[in-house]
């Protein structure tokens, strides 16, 4: 456990998520609301922005009626909770081998350039926090990294550095493929679906 | 039954075991270090991988496969060696190499298993990894590097201490055992986990770099710091007494020990008593044992036995109760009594002050009714057992007293006597659970019986137990736990007030009024001695304690460890101790100091041998005659008929930690006691 | 090549309105209570006809699985549960299911859920699909709000729930034990088995676990017969697949494909070509990257499906290929794969936790050639302790691509540990 010194002493959900809690809780069958401490400790972390501070697992370890050491274990077994605090920006750059074989190198360089921080470090305005990531799903858009809930994909170092600055704008860019592809199709026409007729669907 | 073949040889086991248990009925080895027999299988070390026909063409871990029929289990093949080679290769790569100054040397799993199964070197040239070690209070050491990540600890904490404190937080390689935020272990058991953990990852912080295990003398003997009579090795160097380790016994603390029992021991090397002392011009001063007893001799010659009174300690072995029961008859004195706190317990009725269902017993009941015990603090590992039997499921617990964390969920059903009232009359909503269970247990603790209407709680239990259908054929669920390891064992020998004779109130009482002026304290520290300012007290014990302050004549006797002696638990079990070391400097074992005294005073008793006066305790109760087995008691009627109506019921244990004259002068248990106090403000402080 | 009119996913790639209108235009949810109708056993079997194999990476026969499930109520709940937690490298199909034909998830779960006899579904979507997560959440409200699952489901009588569950950053959670695990609220460590999940699953009732494209291809099969699914492929290794192809191609895409396509003519047809053309080809590995890799000389004749995969020493895992051209280090292509496996893996076993970091340790050295030749076996030894030692695949899944990787380049890693020797001879 480190950021001891930026730990609040307490922690509860405000309305809006508490609610939101509330209605995750009831997906799942009556007493087996431990299922809900994923889902919980998600929303105590976008409430807390962005990173999850040891008395919101202790809250969510409350109101699902958990041993705390249960909420820690998973706290800090799944990578997306962010045990100590994070810029406004999570960039995570893709380094697996299919991004690293389209040229994640030069993206993470570009952000390193453009960010003026090293993977790991949080800039000191505090907008942005760099790292590398794990294999994020989106291998044929490759290179591509995540910004909060968003993906961009099909980067190269300029159009990196559009996103960055963007956002360092206050700007939202547009999510998805910064090439001219909507989605996960061959770029320069596709090759399937291509009659606009329908398929084995009907 | 299933018929299997291992190694070549085929055996036929019950079905549903495991082909490790298959194994282990075969008398084929095989080497595990996250299985245990009485924590849940975790399969995680895979240290028990065996080549299994019919199945994949790859090892199984053995402790988590079912046998089935015609099963072929090979333990020796080419396969299961490699197989072993490579786990332990594994294991090794990022354990420190530094057996040499790790406690666990001499009985380490890993190493012996290092030895029989490993390839011999390592081939792994890279950075070791290093853990930051976890601060887990006064009992428990830490050195998480040499974690194997088996999770035995957590299990036990989890399942057996049900405190939920440990845990592996982060994962992969980098997955730490440990409580993520620091804190101490609060669970009365905790310190098992260090005889769990198969490697020096935890280790005993009080005995931390103390001895070699072959270094020690080791005897199997019980536990007197509760009432439980647990089964333990007594580990020591010389004439000092190094550490306590639980010894199994399935009827009794299976393989576990409650943290008292494990660390008090350091108290039996402060504050004793080892020489005797007489008051002269209102000081005690060291003496020889003639002047000692000249000084008693001198006081009770020519005194009527009526002026004599005797009380005896929670501590007391039967061989010195016998012992001063037959001097103070010799001294006509009808004053004697073993209930420092009062309990009303009937001496006459066996089956009205011990715990009929026996502890093994709990997991066949299926409601149990608490009134005025706690019994996480008084009796963990009776404790313990209720969990056990608890997680099994189809288990009510219902609490009249305190409403405290008991480590398994209860119906708290009220405070005190009016709750109990309502039970006894039936009118409360348990009795229907009491009487629909098949074997319902009740178990009424010192919290409930040890006041004014404590003989009125006794009748109105009783009354619960026969209509409710606690006792049955072949089934008695009547049970009084005790907090005092000798008090069993006092009143089977009948050490309560004879024709006439006063209780530990009315010897107070009567010391205050001059009635008594001789009090002879049998290691008896639990009672308020201001009141006995005006008499003539001997005291007999181990330990400078409240009791020895207010002496006149000071006896030193010989603590649990340092006697060949007989105690009964709270089931009424009869059980030997056994000497481990030899009392220190003059101290001798307390029924030969009787024996000497009885001489002195004229009185001699008629024995001067153990076997003598073991002779003459079964003679005196024939339950002496047998040791460590159980015979039911009969049913009788007992208790004060009337209304208890006194304030709620509170456990007489409030620390756990400290609650007799060795405890007391426990370094360790100090330590406990600060760190629980702390754990309690912080609780209740910050963030709850 | 598969006929468009034979393609399931026909909004693979979100041209079109993804939400339940568009779904509807593209003939989900059409006649599903007739097919209900038929009866849980009919489902089963025509599924079984259709010789679908789990489309997550095992291939397990999908219809036998459902067959698993117990036929009478039990008096506890049944559940299916819906892997979504795409991680595997290389692989990003069930993403644009997810976010793009949406219904077909929903509507698989029904017809699937009802063939198995459950009652709800859990759909467990890693963390990061966030916005995919966002779709099918719209998608499956809408379903309600048609009246197509919940109470009484499309008017069949049957109540259905459907829950989505996000995840939070785990591959292992992949693993169906670790995923029910995990879904119970616990750290995403392997169960144990047996039991199995049919047996005890979540929450100790009878669970099926499927892959998202397992069960989005039910409904169209159930539609248009399980013969029709069959009739596509070859033998046992029938119907259509989504490809994802990734790494050193000119157009790098998903698209859905006939099992059994050359893979060469997958990686021409779809994805533009291999860069610098196929003769500029080194290596692919062919099914996510847990598989072993595959020399230029086989991914010339061999064919995208189980078997054919399997007889060369690979396998068809996730149908993610990715494609590696001569400028490739392919050393470091893999010792990439290992660092991800020792970061992914649980902890939980001792061949796993110990192993996969040993491992990636030796890989990194072997990239610089920082090692001796015969450290390559005690590498390979190694991965075999690994290797169906563990509890579950994860062990396997990093031995796999180091065992390949040894197998067919050898000798450009052995000639990388002899140039670092001399030239540290010739720098001395």
């Amino acid at each position: 456990m480190t950021a001891q010194d930026q730990q609040p002493d307490t922690f509860v959900f405000d309305e809006t998520y508490g609610a939101e809690a509330r209605k995750i809780i009831a997906r799942y069958p009556e007493g087996r609301q431990a299922s809900a401490v994923m889902p919980l400790l998600d929303l105590a972390q976008r409430q807390h922005g962005g990173w999850l501070p040891t008395a919101a697992m202790n809250h969510v370890a409350d109101m699902l009626d958990m041993p705390t050491i249960r909420v820690y274990e998973v706290a800090s077994f799944y990578t997306m909770y962010n045990l100590e605090p994070v810029g406004e920006n999570f960039v995570q750059v893709c380094t697996t081998t299919p991004c690293a074989l389209r040229g994640c190198a030069t993206i993470l360089d570009a952000c390193r350039e453009e960010l003026g921080i090293d993977v790991g470090e949080t800039t000191s305005d505090n907008k942005f926090t760099l790292q590398e990531a794990e294999c994020l799903g989106a291998c044929v858009n490759a290179p591509m990294m995540q910004i909060g809930d968003d993906y961009y994909e099909d980067l190269d170092a300029k159009s990196t550095k559009v996103v960055l600055k963007a956002l360092r704008n206050g700007e939202t860019p547009e999510p998805g493929p910064q090439s001219d592809r909507k989605g996960s199709e061959p770029a320069g026409g596709l090759t399937t679906l291509n009659n606009g007729a329908a398929g084995a669907g009907g | 039954m299933a018929k299997l073949t291992i190694d070549d040889v085929e055996i036929e086991v019950p079905d549903g075991i495991t082909v490790l248990q298959a194994c282990e009925l075969a008398g084929v080895e095989v080497p595990r270090f996250c299985y245990h027999e009485r924590l849940s299988v975790a399969g995680n070390c895979r240290m028990c991988l065996v080549e299994v026909a019919p199945g994949p063409p790859k090892p199984a871990a053995s402790c988590a496969l079912p046998v089935g029929e015609g099963m072929t289990v090979k333990t020796n093949s080419p396969m299961v060696k490699k197989a072993r080679e490579g786990v332990m290769e594994f294991l090794l790569i990022n354990h420190p190499l530094d057996c040499p100054i790790c406690d666990q040397g001499g009985e380490c799993d890993l190493q012996d298993q290092a030895m029989a199964y490993g390839a011999g070197n390592s081939r792994y040239d890279e950075n070791k990894r290093a853990v930051r070690d976890k601060d887990l209070g006064p009992l428990v050491k830490t050195q998480m590097t040499r974690c194997i990540h088996c999770t035995r600890c957590i299990r036990f904490a989890t399942e057996v201490a049900g405190v939920e404190e440990l845990g592996a937080t982060g994962r992969g390689e980098t997955m730490e055992v440990g409580t993520y935020v620091e804190k101490a272990l609060t669970s009365e058991l905790s310190a098992n986990i260090i005889d769990l953990c198969p490697v020096g990852a935890l280790t005993s912080k009080p005995y931390a770099f103390v001895a070699r295990p072959w270094e020690l003398t080791r005897t199997e003997t019980v536990d007197v710091l509760d009432a439980v009579g647990s089964n333990i090795r007594v580990d020591a160097r010389g004439s000092e007494v190094l550490r306590v380790l639980p010894v199994l016994n399935e009827d009794i603390n299976e393989e576990w020990i409650s943290d008292k029992t494990r660390y008090a021991c350091d108290g039996l090397k402060r504050q004793r008593l080892d020489t005797p002392y007489v008051r002269r011009n209102g000081t005690l001063e060291a003496a020889s044992w003639d002047e000692a007893f000249a000084a008693i001799a001198d006081n009770v010659k020519n005194k009527d036995g009526s002026k004599i009174a005797a009380i005896a300690g929670d501590l007391v072995d039967c061989e010195s109760v016998m012992a001063l029961t037959d001097l103070m008859e010799g001294l006509g004195s009808p004053h004697t009594d073993c209930r420092q706190d009062g309990a009303q317990l009937d001496a006459t009725v066996r089956s009205s002050y011990i715990f009929n269902s026996t502890i093994a017993g709990i997991e066949e009941a299926d409601a149990c009714l608490l009134i005025g015990t706690n019994p996480r603090i008084e009796a963990s590992l009776i404790n313990a057992r209720i969990r056990k039997r608890w997680l099994r499921g189809g288990f009510s617990v219902g609490v009249v007293g305190q409403d405290t964390d008991l480590t398994y969920p209860h119906d708290y059903l009220g405070a005190g006597p009016q709750t109990l009232n309502e039970l006894a009359e039936g009118s409360h909503a348990f009795c229907k659970i009491l009487t629909k269970a098949k074997r319902p247990m009740v178990i009424v603790g010192q919290g409930a019986i040890a006041r004014e209407d404590g003989a009125k709680v006794l009748s109105a239990v009783r009354k619960i137990a026969e209509s409710c259908g606690l006792i049955s054929d072949g089934w008695n669920g009547f049970n009084v736990l005790h907090t005092a390891a000798g008090r069993v064992g006092a009143l089977d020998i009948g050490f309560v007030p004879g024709p006439d004779g006063k209780d530990v109130a009315g010897i107070l009482d009567g010391a205050e009024s001059g009635d008594i002026e001789t009090v002879f304290l049998l290691g008896a520290d639990e009672i308020d001695t201001r009141r006995l300012e005006k008499s003539f007290v001997i005291y007999q014990g181990h330990h400078g304690d409240v009791g020895a302050h207010c002496a006149d004549v000071i006896l030193p006797g010989a603590a649990y460890t340092e006697k060949n002696a007989t105690y009964v638990n709270t089931e009424g079990r009869v059980q030997r101790a056994w000497r481990a070391v030899f009392p220190p400097g003059e101290a001798r074992e307390d029924w030969t100091i009787i024996r000497a005294l009885s001489d002195t005073l004229n009185k001699t008793l008629r024995y001067d041998d153990l076997a003598g006066v073991r002779r003459r305790m079964a003679l005196q109760n024939a339950v002496f005659e047998i040791i460590g087995d159980l015979r039911p008691s009969d049913w009788d009627k007992f208790g004060e008929l009337g209304v208890a109506e006194g304030e709620s019921f509170t456990s007489p244990v409030s620390n756990f930690y400290m609650t007799d004259t060795i405890s007391r002068a426990s370094e360790t248990m100090a330590a406990c006691t600060k760190a629980l106090a702390e754990a309690v403000e912080e609780k209740t402080g910050t963030n709850g | 090549m598969l006929k468009d009119s034979d393609r399931i996913f026909t909004n693979l790639y979100g041209m079109d309105d993804w939400r339940l209108e568009g779904a509807r235009r593209r003939g989900d949810w059409d006649g599903t209570k007739e097919i209900m109708a038929k009866g849980r056993d009919w489902i089963v079997e025509e599924v079984k006809s259709s010789g679908l194999r789990g489309r997550g990476g095992a291939g397990f026969p999908s219809g036998l699985k459902w067959s698993f499930m117990p036929k009478e109520p039990t008096g506890r709940p049944h559940y299916l549960v819906v892997n979504a937690d795409e991680g595997e490298p290389g692989t990003c199909k069930d993403r644009d299911m997810m976010r793009n034909d949406p219904h077909k998830l929903v509507e698989g779960c029904l017809l699937a859920g009802f063939g198995m006899g459950a009652d709800a579904s859990y759909i467990y979507i890693r963390g990061e699909f966030y916005r995919e997560a966002e779709n099918l959440q719209f998608a499956i409200d809408e379903a309600y709000e048609a009246g197509l699952i919940g109470k009484n489901a499309c008017g069949s009588g049957y109540d259905f729930d459907i829950y989505v569950h996000r995840g939070a950053g785990a591959y292992i959670c992949g693993e169906e034990m670790a995923l029910i695990e995990s879904l119970e609220g616990k750290k995403g460590m392997p169960r144990l088995k047996p039991p199995f999940p049919a047996a005890m699953g979540l929450y100790g009732c009878p669970t099926t676990v499927n892959n998202v494209e397992t069960i989005a291809v039910a409904p169209t099969i159930l539609r248009r017969g399980g013969s029709w699914f069959s009739s596509l492929g070859r033998e046992n290794n029938t119907g259509t697949k989504v490809f994802c192809i990734s790494g050193h191609v000119n157009n790098p895409c998903n698209v859905e494909e006939e099992m059994g396509i050359p893979l060469k003519e997958l990686i021409e047809k779809h994805a533009g070509g291999v860069v610098g053309g196929w003769d500029n080809l080194k290596a692919v590995i062919p099914g996510g990257s847990s598989v072993p890799i595959l020399p230029k000389s086989t991914c010339d004749t061999v064919l995208m499906d189980f078997d054919s995969l399997k007889e060369v020493r690979s396998g068809l895992g996730t149908a993610a290929v990715i494609v590696m051209d001569k400028s490739t280090d392919v050393v470091a292509a893999i010792a990439r794969l290992s660092k991800f496996y020792k970061h992914e893996s649980c902890g939980q076993c001792t061949p796993c936790r110990e192993g996969t970091g040993w491992m990636w340790r030796v890989m990194e050295r072997l990239v610089v050639g920082d090692a001796e030749i015969d450290e390559i076996d005690t590498l390979l030894d190694v991965a075999s302790q690994v290797e169906g030692h563990t509890i579950c695949a994860l062990g396997d899944a990093a031995a796999w691509p180091i065992q390949g990787l040894v197998r067919h380049f050898r000798d450009e890693i052995e000639e990388r540990i002899n140039t670092r020797k001399q030239n540290s001879v010739a720098a001395a």
